[in-house]
């Protein structure tokens, strides 16, 4: 290990240290907490843990890497201890054996006994053989009835809510609430819920749907007015593409505003 | 109608920190006309500033609901005292910041109107985050809201979009108990639900999978239940379709969650001293755009300037 890499790390752990005695003696402070060293240090931990995940922003380095790993590694034992838990005592379990169910202290329901939860356990072992160098062939088996089963249960929702809704929805009204020219003046305002509003809306629904077709027609070649309606539906995607990403900033910076909020108010108690 | 937001800036701080990233900006736009390059850390940087400083010195925007987030807190509204609301936190630790909001302002309206609320989440790691919640929001807000008889924590069940594929026809079949391990038939809320199909709305707050869609292709289009969502706004978009046929309304990221503080506090004056983060994250949100929409248009500049150097090079 180089001399700068050794005084980095004696520095991080120096602080690291510092840290978790300073929150200490802060939560020490509060007569209603009885875990004072255990939560001071989970709180440093987790703001050294922030800090480790920023500082790629930096460049990479080890405290990226042991950062990452150790996400990825308790991740993994968190998922898996899930379910089993979840799924395995949760779902299982009340369901086909009353012993196992006081064993583990889960209700047993005795009405909704059913064997044919057996043929599931089946598969989940038979998916095991995957880590078997000569049965993994195996594993295709329950594999297949995975994709199977969502494919099928999966098919008719899609196609009701996403393709027979959608295709409902898109028949709109070309002129919202219409009763005459002299009506819609006299009534003319620019709120959002508002006929002028409502009937350029959908407008825009029924000419974006329609010309962003166009775009995907590729039989005919995009000249004359099919091409002017074919570069309409290509503004509609970039336009649709930019709504996604400003969405995608926010979504991102409140991300980040959460991590702040928890280094300034949890960790550092700056804000309250 | 007021066209910009009411900005209320408090504090010499606020005055600094804004002056530092506008003279910083400004330093590096000069930067950019002479051509010269700048590092990418120096924008991440930007960014942090532009999020740190109204936390510390904070901002705070006067919010307007939209039609598609009025929608859902219109229909909560004008539902009758004690009607079943079923509100499913369907996010994990990543995502709460952004919809954590969404769910705990929805639960504070449904308290104050008396509905009966039935709480559960489709991500194990969502379980932790929805107790935290409730007994956040019931110890604090309130005290005099019965577990069982007012609302009822079913917690998590595993099975994804079965677990939907299941409740749309039979409650009971997936859920029991409780996470007290109280037995369905004795849950006072639970009397007269047999399905989801019972219940007079559901929320669902989330941003992965299973999710909002999820919601509605199992449970609010085969069963007929109007279904509203709250969602992270990497997926807004992608839900805007479903309105206002399918989803009956939707809160996309942050800024859906502040529209609702907003309007639930101007409907119900006693959360003004409630904690509100939607709205306290908006100060950020504004600033970090600012800043993000800067860069842009700098990059742009330098872009312009650099392309017009090089033809007159051309030229000579």
């Amino acid at each position: 290990m180089k001399r700068s890499s050794v005084i980095i790390l004696s520095v991080v752990l120096l602080l690291f240290l510092v840290s978790w005695i300073w929150k200490a003696s802060v939560l020490g402070a509060d007569p209603e907490e009885t875990n004072v060293w255990g939560h001071a240090f989970g709180i440093t931990f987790a703001a050294f843990l922030t800090l480790a995940i920023l500082s790629f922003l930096y460049r990479d380095n080890p405290f990226y890497k042991f950062a990452e790993h150790l996400f990825v590694g308790v991740s993994a034992a968190f998922w898996m201890v899930m379910g089993f838990w979840s799924t395995i005592v949760g779902n299982l379990v009340p369901r086909v054996s009353e012993s196992l169910s006081k064993f583990f202290e889960v209700p047993f329901d005795k009405f909704a006994v059913n064997y044919f939860y057996f043929i599931p356990v089946i598969l989940g072992i038979l998916l095991l053989f995957r880590l078997s160098r000569d049965g993994g062939w195996i594993s295709r088996w329950p594999l297949a009835f995975i994709v199977g089963t969502t494919a099928g249960l999966n098919f008719i929702r899609y196609l009701r809510s996403d393709f027979i809704e959608q295709v409902s929805s898109t028949f709109v009204p070309l002129l919202v609430d219409w009763q005459g020219f002299g009506h819609f003046i006299a009534n003319l305002n620019l709120s959002a819920t508002g006929q002028l509003a409502l009937t350029v809306g959908n407008w825009v629904i029924f000419l974006g749907v329609f010309c962003g077709l166009v775009y995907f027609f590729f039989s005919k070649e995009h000249t004359g007015i099919f091409g002017a309606a074919s570069r309409v539906g290509i503004w509609i995607l970039m336009i649709t593409f930019g709504a996604s990403f400003g969405y995608t900033v926010m979504g991102r910076i409140s991300l980040l505003v959460g991590r702040i909020t928890f280094l300034f108010k949890d960790w550092l108690g700056l804000i309250s | 109608m007021t066209w910009l937001p009411l900005v209320s800036l408090t504090g010499v701080g606020t005055v600094i920190s804004l002056a530092v990233i506008g003279g910083g900006l400004l330093w590096l736009l000069y930067r950019s006309l002479l051509a010269k390059e700048v590092d990418r850390r120096i924008i991440f940087l930007f960014i942090f500033l532009s999020v740190a400083a109204p936390l510390l010195f904070p901002i705070t925007f006067e919010e307007e609901a939209t039609p598609v987030v009025k929608a859902i807190f219109d229909r909560i509204e004008s539902l009758p005292e004690g009607s079943r609301i079923l509100i499913s936190f369907d996010f994990d630790p990543a995502m709460a910041p952004e919809v954590q909001p969404m769910a705990e302002v929805v639960t504070q309206h449904c308290m104050v109107k008396n509905h009966k609320v039935i709480f559960m989440c489709l991500f194990a790691t969502g379980q932790a985050l929805l107790t935290q919640s409730l007994d956040q929001i019931m110890s604090e807000q309130f005290p005099d809201k019965l577990d069982g008889l007012d609302y009822v924590n079913i917690g998590f069940k595993a099975g994804n979009e079965g677990v939907l594929n299941v409740i749309v026809s039979d409650f009971k079949k997936m859920f029991p108990t409780d996470v007290n391990a109280v037995p369905y038939d004795s849950i006072e809320v639970f009397k007269g639900i047999r399905s989801a199909k019972d219940l007079d709305m559901v929320f669902t707050v989330g941003g992965g999978k299973p999710g909002v869609k999820e919601w509605v292709l199992f449970v609010g289009d085969p069963g007929r239940v109007p279904v509203a969502g709250g969602v992270a706004a990497v997926v807004a978009p992608q839900m805007y379709p479903y309105y206002p046929k399918q989803l009956l309304g939707i809160m996309g990221g942050i800024k859906g969650a502040a529209e609702y503080e907003s309007e639930l506090r101007k409907e119900y004056p006693q959360f003004e001293d409630v904690d509100a983060p939607g709205l306290r994250m908006m100060g950020p949100q504004t600033l970090a755009h600012m800043v993000i929409m800067a860069f842009i248009v700098m990059g742009n500049i330098a872009y312009i300037v650099q392309r017009r150097r090089d033809g007159q090079r051309k030229r000579l």
